[in-house]
């Protein structure tokens, strides 16, 4: 049992359990102490001092964050000495700060500048440092910016890139007053380990780490009327956007969402869901094709487990770090490159539009979309497939940009075609979701039954955050052409974070992990948790954006990929059979082999 | 020598344990009767903080477990100090006898020596001598054997708990505390981390008894101290006093006549000026030391002093928490432009309060220390800091 611990915090009497820091127990009685570098997804560092606290009988402050309350501890957190010390502190990262708030992108959404109001800072209380630093802007990615004078060395980043990524683009660098955020050998982002996941965006408290915004280009796009302009949007999207606009966590808003492109003035407001579906069509042939090649033909070249493509963070890490595995990638394009292949493709030719003159945006819950969308690879309509990729964030801004108010919003369905969408594509936005999706579809091509899951609900392979979920479901009474799977454990893993990505790909490499499909996604929760969505970001948001996601599922009435009837048509009238020709030429890709350094 | 200022031998005296004979009778003496005899001496730490010897190894003691370490910190970083480097090469056999018997108490087998990248040069010296402890303790059936790991010429480095992520191959940066080394040091094992000259006290008072140590220094600061002694004097060099003198008998002894301030533990430390000489004891009730004894006369500017220590505060720091990082820069700023009359004489204040805002908020004793120089230095000798 854990021990019980008395405190006193500001004259009021607490019992909180070993372990717990004051700043938790602080929170337990309703008494807010500023933070910077603390987050909730992270471990604790410490190094920020803007959570300093008074401790009787101890002559130095304490940093509330790190340290853990004791028996018969008395904290005071809003002394004098207290807030003159928090005042110091946060006129101290000013002075190193680029305070040109008007022009940052994150003017109105930074935590410095919270506090800098909550503290009147007025004028500067010391010599303003930036003039002599020579900071550095990286602009080069297409995804995301990285502005050192914006950076108050938090470390959020760097945590965030090595704890829940294991990626460690970032890292500190030099020492003492050149002690900066950097990268290998101080390349731009685009030349390093990065994936462009974005995490480090979304728990950035200033304007150091931001996305690269579109919105200019997608107005002009939007005004020039000669452009057709189609917009699809991720299922995540829909169940996060409102928390940028003032509605909270958890709330889904794809009607009022579907209105506001609307009101925009996109031409056409299309689903990235229908091709969740088709991805799930393609896919799932793709591993039956797999797995009958390994026990039918007995063909040793075949690359199992095969791993899911959707998640474009992942794709660019697998490239990094396992390289000798990209051929277990699925080569299914992820939904939204597959969308933009057909919408200058099959959607130009049936609205009689010359694909030159359209220009295909997505609104995406994630940044390292903006970097799939610029892969020389995705150009397989002959144009670029995907023009512009808009974060969540970034939707939100063009709808307060167009002084539209979201909550009164009524409700309005995608266009038709590529609008229409299933419960199988709603779960695209959670961990475990593509994994049900296409189990929900694969097991009712080789059985002819429905999975049995009460409520098509698979709830073995619905992933949750800091963990690998693996679960296995039996092949049996199958149709005849399927026959070589009878008895057949299909064996799955899910894992979201490519902290965990990496432990499973680790277990396969080392012969401990053995599976038929995995299914990854690179953000903390799946794509509910990207890079792109509506900061903050917690465990709590997450896991109401998580509920949200399968209520969204149980209350569509179709749920199936394969019963949504928009594929079933564009398969009669275009791609002809799943893994056909023109799919691969359309909906299928390859990928690149890249270097740790 | 003046009569109060006693001279002492104990460090680098006739006894030097060539043959790890203390080691060898106090490898067969209780755990607690060690403790016990370096408690009544009243040893405490040498490496500046003071903490008491006795109590941080007897916290490691009682930590569960088997895995435990003992550290010697070598990164003798401090400005104006250089007894570690003239003690590991006169004595090296007195610090890692006195490793082995804090090994033996406190439960562990392994010992690190942590060495100043600067004291590569005595690499060869000291490996040669770590081979003849290794063989010695081997003989006398001891359970414990010394490695050495080598510093890159950080002076943050010095600080414990960023000499163990240094250790563990990581960027050296204090870690928060709690915990403390006596519950997660090295490897987040329980570790004993002492200065060099610590475990050659410890040593000596296992040889010569508490009674007999306790005869040297004060009530509160017992026995004797390496001091350095640099800047303006005739005799520079290396020098075992006993602690709590008065500062005025020491500046006598080892100034040029012409003292104007000392620089008391380094730039870390406290300056005095002469008018405190009188009143100053070097020693834990007084102003403490980690051996650096920094002379000035009156030819000497203290504002470039201070513009020296804050240099290289500034460069020092690891960066890692803001009043350090930035402040360290501020304060360096500051008294610039209060010299240059871009800022007004009050800027001063502000600066004071800052140094102290810095004292109770950042995170390691670097930070923390910052204000012991800046201030004694400042409210000394303000019209050098204006004009």
């Amino acid at each position: 049992m854990t021990k019980e611990i008395n405190l006193k915090i500001d004259g009021i009497d607490l019992i909180v359990d070993e372990g717990t820091t004051i700043l938790n127990a602080a929170r337990k009685a309703n008494i807010q102490i500023p933070t910077l570098c603390y987050h909730e997804d992270l471990c604790v560092a410490g190094n920020c001092r803007v959570c300093v606290v008074e401790q009787k009988g101890v002559k130095n402050l304490v940093a509330s964050c790190a340290m853990p309350a004791s028996e018969g501890m008395e904290i005071f957190t809003n002394t004098g000495k207290v807030r003159l010390a928090r005042k110091h502190i946060v006129e101290l990262l000013l002075s190193e700060h680029n305070a040109d708030c008007t022009k940052c992108y994150k003017n109105g959404n930074c935590e410095l500048q919270l506090l800098a109001s909550e503290m009147l800072t007025g004028e500067p209380m010391y010599i303003d440092l930036v003039p002599d630093k020579k900071y550095t802007i990286d602009r080069y990615n297409k995804a995301i910016i990285k502005d050192d004078s914006r950076c108050i060395r938090c470390q959020r980043c760097v945590r965030t890139c090595e704890e829940l990524q294991s990626v460690s683009a970032l890292d500190v660098a030099y020492r003492g007053n050149h002690m900066k955020i950097s990268t290998f050998f101080e390349h731009p982002l685009f030349e390093v380990v990065c994936t462009n996941c974005g995490q480090c965006v979304n728990r950035c408290p200033t304007g150091a780490l931001i996305e690269r915004n579109y919105v200019d280009q997608v107005w002009d796009a939007i005004y020039d009327t000669t452009k057709h302009v189609v917009v699809q949007t991720a299922p995540a999207v829909r169940i996060a956007l409102g928390e940028a606009l003032g509605m909270p966590a958890g709330k889904i808003v794809t009607g009022k969402m579907v209105t506001a492109l609307k009101r925009l003035g996109f031409d056409s407001v299309l689903d990235t869901d229908f091709t969740a579906d088709l991805t799930i069509i393609e896919e799932g042939h793709e591993l039956l094709t797999r797995l009958k090649k390994a026990l039918v033909d007995k063909d040793p070249s075949v690359a199992l487990p095969m791993t899911t493509s959707c998640s474009p963070g992942w794709i660019k890490f697998i490239e990094h770090t396992f390289p000798e595995y990209l051929p277990n990638l699925s080569t299914c394009k992820s939904p939204q490159q597959m969308f933009g292949a057909l919408a200058k493709t099959y959607y130009a030719q049936k609205r009689n539009l010359d694909p030159k003159n359209i220009v295909s945006i997505s609104i995406m819950p994630c940044t390292a979309k903006k970097f799939e969308a610029n892969r020389p690879e995705m150009r397989s309509s002959g144009y670029n497939d995907v023009d512009y990729v808009l974060t969540t964030r970034e939707l939100a801004i063009m709808i307060r940009q167009a002084g539209l108010d979201f909550a009164s919003l009524p409700e309005e369905h995608c266009d038709s075609f590529m609008g229409s969408s299933t419960g199988a594509a709603v779960i695209f936005g959670t961990t475990g979701g593509v994994m049900e999706a296409a189990l929900r579809t694969a097991y009712e091509i080789v059985t002819g039954r429905e999975v049995p899951f009460e409520g098509l609900n698979i709830t073995p392979v619905r992933g949750t955050e800091g963990e690998v979920r693996e679960a296995s479901i039996l092949i049996n009474k199958t149709l005849p052409e399927w026959n070589f799977l009878e008895g057949v454990e299909l064996k799955c893993v899910v894992a979201n974070g490519l902290a965990y990505a990496k432990k499973v790909m680790q277990s396969v490499k080392d012969g401990t992990g053995n599976y038929h499909f995995i299914e990854i996604m690179a953000c903390p929760g799946g794509c509910l948790g990207g890079g792109g969505q509506p900061i903050p970001t917690n465990p709590e948001i997450r896991s109401k954006r998580k509920s949200a996601i399968y209520e969204e599922d149980m209350g569509m009435t179709i749920r199936k990929s394969h019963e949504n009837p928009e594929v079933a048509e564009i398969y009669k009238e275009f791609l002809g059979k799943p893994l056909g020709h023109k799919s691969h030429e359309l909906l299928h890709t390859h990928y690149t082999p890249r270097k740790r350094y | 020598m003046s009569e109060i200022l006693k001279r002492v031998d104990l460090i680098f005296g006739e006894y030097s344990d060539q043959k790890y004979k203390t080691l060898e009778k106090t490898i067969k003496r209780p755990n607690d009767d060690i403790i016990k005899d370096i408690l009544d001496s009243g040893l405490r730490g040498r490496g500046g903080a003071g903490f008491p010897t006795a109590m941080k190894w007897k916290f490691t003691m009682e930590q569960p477990g088997d895995e435990k370490y003992v550290v010697c910190n070598a990164d003798e970083g401090e400005p104006g100090t250089f007894k570690d480097r003239e003690i590991l090469t006169q004595v090296p056999r007195k610090v890692f006898a006195g490793m082995a018997i804090c090994g033996k108490v406190i439960g562990a087998k392994k010992g690190y020596m942590y060495l100043r990248g600067e004291y590569r040069f005595m690499l060869p010296e000291l490996l040669k001598e770590i081979d003849v402890f290794n063989t010695n303790a081997q003989e006398l059936d001891i359970d414990f054997t010394i490695e050495i790991r080598m510093g890159s010429g950080a002076y943050i480095c010095g600080e414990e708990s960023a000499l163990f992520e240094s250790m563990e191959g990581k960027r050296g940066e204090p870690r928060n505390k709690p915990p403390y080394p006596t519950v997660s040091g090295y490897l987040s094992k329980p570790t004993v981390i002492n200065n060099v000259e610590t475990f050659v006290n410890v040593l000596m008072i296992c040889r010569i008894g508490p009674v007999q140590y306790k005869k040297l220094g004060t009530r509160d600061s017992r026995g004797s101290k390496v001091f350095s002694v640099s800047g303006d004097t005739p005799i520079a060099g290396i020098y075992e006093l006993e602690l709590g003198m008065p500062l005025e008998k020491f500046v006598e002894e080892f100034g040029d006549g012409d003292t104007k301030a000392v620089q008391v533990g380094g730039a870390s430390g406290f300056c005095v000026p002469r008018k405190k000489f009188k009143d100053t004891i070097i020693g834990f009730e007084g102003v403490p030391t980690g051996g650096s004894m920094m002379i000035f006369n009156s030819s000497r500017s203290m504002y470039n002093v201070l513009h020296n220590y804050l240099d290289f505060f500034e460069e020092e720091s690891c960066g890692q928490c803001t009043p350090c990082r930035v402040g360290c820069q501020q304060l360096r700023k500051g008294i610039e432009a209060v010299k240059r009359g871009d800022k007004p004489i009050t800027y001063l204040e502000q600066l004071m309060k800052l140094s102290e805002t810095m004292k109770i908020t950042a995170k390691c004793g670097l930070g923390q220390s910052v204000a012991n120089s800046f201030s004694s230095i400042v409210n000394n000798f303000k019209e050098e800091m204006i004009y």
